[in-house]
This record gives structure tokens, C-alpha cells and sequence, in this order.
């Protein structure tokens, strides 16, 4: 069993986690006309990068989400942060 | 000249086994080919075989940077099978199967395919429900499915959990007769045995490096053997498909999970077909050997590790206890994983890949053994033709952003 760092908790469980995304995705701006192929884009396309990667995850006995930096080669944990930008 | 048959097993027999040849040349890479293919796995071999049987297509390679088969799949759990919800699917696997029915005979080689049969396990009335529309659409789609009450599924497989306590009672289950399994290795050395007979050089132990574009189109790939040049080069190399996309500047939507297997030590045969419970999410069948081979979901967490890990050992393995409690004792031998290539519809790529010259096939997901000969057949015809059998037009990239998606997770029983 794997432990998962969460920014609030501290090292949990691998399997209080779930993945949630890619990190860094960011979403067409709506207000403008986008294509099809642009909207498929942003909702399918994944990098899926073999080796160190930033992804959003979700640590669901606290609900919060936050980035976690891994390597998903060797399975790694680099490294794990909040989202918000500050925290009070 | 260098076929198989009784007569020579037994003159071979005699003679000590000394007269067996390879079963395929090991060439340099030339530096020019009609169409290369990356992959040196099923899908590959067969691709390569069928475009140079089915298409005429003179030179081929087929690059491998490991060994033949040494990917996904030499590490599957070999379940054949065309139990899925969408006439599409079903078109597809069931074209596989048809396949693969004859293909000892064509390629003259015994991939061990055993038509065993495989039970998907109904655990409620509600689920029954569910199996009946199940095997009403497979009817329709014209692969072979019937519907089993309790008392038929024991004749079957006594060895299930019939008690009256069990946690997850059998009302039914839906079954598909022509369904089984095959022996894995067989069919990717069976294929590059055929392919390579048809003039098709396999070339192992190299890895492509990168692509060479000019001006937006791929004429060739850059390999740890120097430069090969080829009009179109097909991609069949499922878990690691988004490492050549990124190098060929196009993009999937593929993710990479670990799907975990396990077998255990030999016993007495205890199980002469394939059982499946969506409800723990389990399987198992057992091997020519004896050993009980398992497989399960993927695993939770995105990864190209080639091993497991702990929390869906526990779930597959209690799942399997609960499903046949007469396995608890029984000890596991070998346990591994391969990396496999997700989609979000569960439905495999087929097409072009949006570079221009390259083409992919992938996205097979945790089916993608019981999918070789139509994966191959199909993308020899694409690469071939430079344009989709109608079977593969629907499974297309291009589906996410027409909306057409063919959504299997439910249909073929288990997410993947």
C-alpha cells in the first residue's frame, strides 16, 4: 500500500485518494465561438506523460482537491500542494 | 517448406528435436519500406501479416524495441470473447473471433484457441434483467448468447459459490459459447512466423526514437538502428501509444493504467470454462497446465509501472474467493501487469492519427488479446488503403468530436 501526501491531512492511505485530471488543462473560453475539434480537444485529449507529471487529485475524506507531482514510470510521489492560493 | 504437421512432430521426435528451424529471420533494417509498423505485439504481427497477405504489400517492417509478444500481449489473461452491447462492437470482435476460429489452420500454427465458453455472472433479479437485454442485443447482433438460470450455471461450473449464505448469490448468467481462451504467445509467434514466410522483416530489440516530418507528413522513423524511410507508418503500441504520439505531434485521448493478472499453481482440473462476476469485478479460467489464471479490473491509479498494486490485488483475489471459496487455499505462482491504453468510451482508436503519414491503432483498453486478428486485419486495410473497412469507420478518433461515441463500459461487462 502506497501513501499519498494530501496538503491538509498529511500522508494517507493511497486509497482515500482518486484521480481527478490532468493538471493545467485549461478549459476554451466559452464566450467565444470554439470548433468541435477544440471542445473534443479540451474534454479528451490527454498528454498521459510517461515519467514525472502534475495532476489533480482529490483526498476524499477532507474533499479537498490539490496538485500532486508523481512519477508515473516509478510511482514517485515528487511532491503535493493546495490549489487555493492562500490558505487561511 | 517449413510447415507443420503431424508427421513431422513425429519424424522430429525420433531425430531428438534437431531439425526444427527458426521460426522467423532476424534482418537488419533496410532503409526503405512501404509501410513500417511500431509494435511488435499482436496487433502488429497481424497487421503485418494481413497487409502483406490480404493486401499485397511487398515491404513491410514490423519494429520492436523489446521482443515479440514481450508487451501486453505475452501478460494477458487470453479470454476471447464478442459479448458487447453496440452493433458496432460487436461487428468488430465478432469479425475477431471468426478470425480466430481459423486461424491455426491458415497460419499453420496452434494458438491452443479452446472454445470453452464464458459465464458473465448475474448476483439479483435486477442484474438478470440486465443480462436478459444483454443477450437479447447480442442476439440481434448476431453473435451467439444465452441466457442461464442458477441451476444451468452449476451444471456448468460447479465449483461457483451455489450456497445459500453467499454473500453474492447466482441468479444466472449470460452465456457466450464461442468464447474461450488461446494460448497468447502462440498467436504472436504464429503471426510473425506468417508474416515473416510473406516477406515481412521483423526487426526486434530497436526502438523508435522519433518521427521524421517534413513539412507536416511522416516519411520514416528515427530508430536506435539509424533512419528507415516509409510513406505511412502504422502505430500499434497500446499502454505506451501518447510516448509516440508526443514524439509525432499528434494527440490522444488515451490514458495509461496498470491491469494487474495472476496465476496460481497448478491442480486438477477444476474449471473447463471462463467465469466472470461484474460484480466483484473478477474472473478466472483455467490454464492447459492447471493453473488458475485471474484477472481483474484496472487499477486505480494512472501509471506506466509494469507492476501492481496492493489495493486491487486485495479486491480481485477476495472477489475470486467469493465467487469459488473452494480457491482460498489454493497458492498463487505469478503475478504481473501490463500497461494498457484507456479511451474514455472504452472503445478502441483506429484511423489516422492526425499527422499526416502516421496512423494508430489503440485505445484496446484491458480486450485487446481477443482483438488481435480483427485489429490487424482492419488497420492492414487502413494502412493499405490509406482509407477505414467499414467495420473500423465507427471507431474512428474522430468520433469525440462528431459525438458519435460507442459507449462499452457497460455493454462487454467491465470497465475498461
Amino acid at each position: 500500500m502506497q501513501s499519498f501526501p494530501c496538503p491538509f491531512c498529511g500522508p494517507r492511505d493511497e486509497r482515500e485518494f482518486h484521480f481527478a485530471g490532468e493538471a493545467d488543462k485549461i478549459r476554451p473560453d466559452t464566450t467565444q465561438t470554439i470548433s468541435d475539434a477544440e471542445w473534443a480537444d479540451y474534454l479528451f485529449n490527454l498528454k498521459n506523460s510517461r515519467g514525472p507529471t502534475r495532476e489533480i487529485w482529490v483526498h476524499t475524506p477532507c474533499q479537498e482537491y490539490f496538485v500532486m507531482e508523481r512519477d508515473t514510470a516509478t510511482m514517485d510521489v515528487i511532491g503535493a500542494h493546495s490549489l487555493r492560493k492562500d490558505i487561511a | 517448406m517449413r510447415s507443420y504437421s503431424a508427421l513431422k512432430v513425429l519424424r522430429e521426435g525420433l531425430r531428438g528435436h534437431t531439425g526444427w528451424q527458426p521460426l522467423w529471420r532476424s534482418p537488419e533494417p533496410q532503409t526503405n519500406y512501404d509501410v513500417i509498423i511500431i509494435g511488435g505485439g499482436g496487433h502488429g504481427l497481424a497487421t503485418a501479416y494481413y497487409l502483406a497477405k490480404n493486401h499485397n504489400v511487398r515491404r513491410i517492417a514490423v519494429i520492436e524495441k523489446g521482443w515479440l509478444g514481450g508487451g501486453n500481449t505475452g501478460r494477458n489473461t487470453t479470454i476471447i470473447r464478442s459479448n458487447y452491447f453496440y452493433p458496432e462492437s460487436t461487428r468488430l470482435y465478432d469479425l475477431s473471433v471468426r478470425l480466430y476460429e481459423n486461424l491455426a489452420r491458415e497460419i499453420n500454427y496452434n494458438v491452443m484457441f479452446s472454445q470453452r465458453g464464458m459465464l458473465v455472472l448475474s448476483h439479483s433479479e435486477a442484474e438478470m434483467e440486465i443480462a436478459a437485454r444483454t443477450v437479447n442485443a447480442m442476439q440481434l447482433n448476431g453473435a451467439d448468447a444465452e441466457l442461464l438460470d442458477a441451476r444451468d450455471v452449476q451444471k456448468k461450473a460447479p465449483i461457483l459459490n451455489f450456497r445459500d449464505d453467499a454473500r453474492y448469490p447466482i441468479h444466472g448468467a449470460i452465456w457466450q459459447g464461442r468464447a474461450g481462451t488461446a494460448r497468447h504467445d502462440a498467436v504472436a509467434w504464429g503471426y510473425a512466423r506468417a508474416a515473416d514466410e510473406l516477406g515481412v522483416d521483423i526487426i526486434q530489440n530497436c526502438e523508435v526514437t522519433g518521427f521524421s516530418i517534413q513539412g507536416g507528413r511522416c516519411n520514416g522513423v528515427e530508430t536506435t538502428k539509424g533512419k528507415i524511410h516509409a510513406d505511412r507508418v502504422g502505430v500499434a503500441v497500446a499502454g505506451h501509444s501518447s510516448v509516440l504520439a508526443e514524439m509525432g505531434g499528434y494527440t490522444l485521448p488515451i490514458h495509461s493504467y496498470a491491469l494487474q493478472a495472476f496465476v496460481t499453481e497448478a491442480v486438477k482440473p477444476v474449471m473447463d470454462t471462463v467465469a466472470f462476476s461484474p460484480m466483484t469485478g473478477s474472473y478466472f479460467s483455467q490454464s492447459d497446465k492447471g493453473g488458475l489464471v485471474i484477472g481483474g479490473a484496472l487499477d486505480r491509479i494512472p501509471s506506466y509501472a509494469q507492476r501492481g498494486n496492493t489495493p486491487m490485488q486485495e479486491t480481485v483475489l477476495s472477489g475470486i474467493i467469493e465467487m469459488a471459496p473452494a480457491l482460498a487455499k489454493v497458492k498463487l505462482l505469478r503475478h504481473w501487469a501490463g500497461n494498457v491504453d484507456v479511451s474514455p468510451d472504452s472503445s478502441p482508436l483506429i484511423g489516422p492519427s492526425g499527422t499526416d503519414g502516421i496512423y494508430v491503432n489503440c485505445g484496446w483498453g484491458t480486450g485487446g488479446f481477443k482483438a488481435i486478428p480483427a485489429g490487424g486485419y482492419l488497420f492492414a486495410h487502413l494502412l493499405a488503403t490509406g482509407s477505414h473497412h467499414e467495420i473500423s469507420r465507427p471507431f474512428d478518433l474522430d468520433r469525440f468530436s462528431t459525438g458519435r461515441m460507442l459507449d462499452e463500459a457497460a455493454g462487454s461487462g467491465i470497465a475498461h
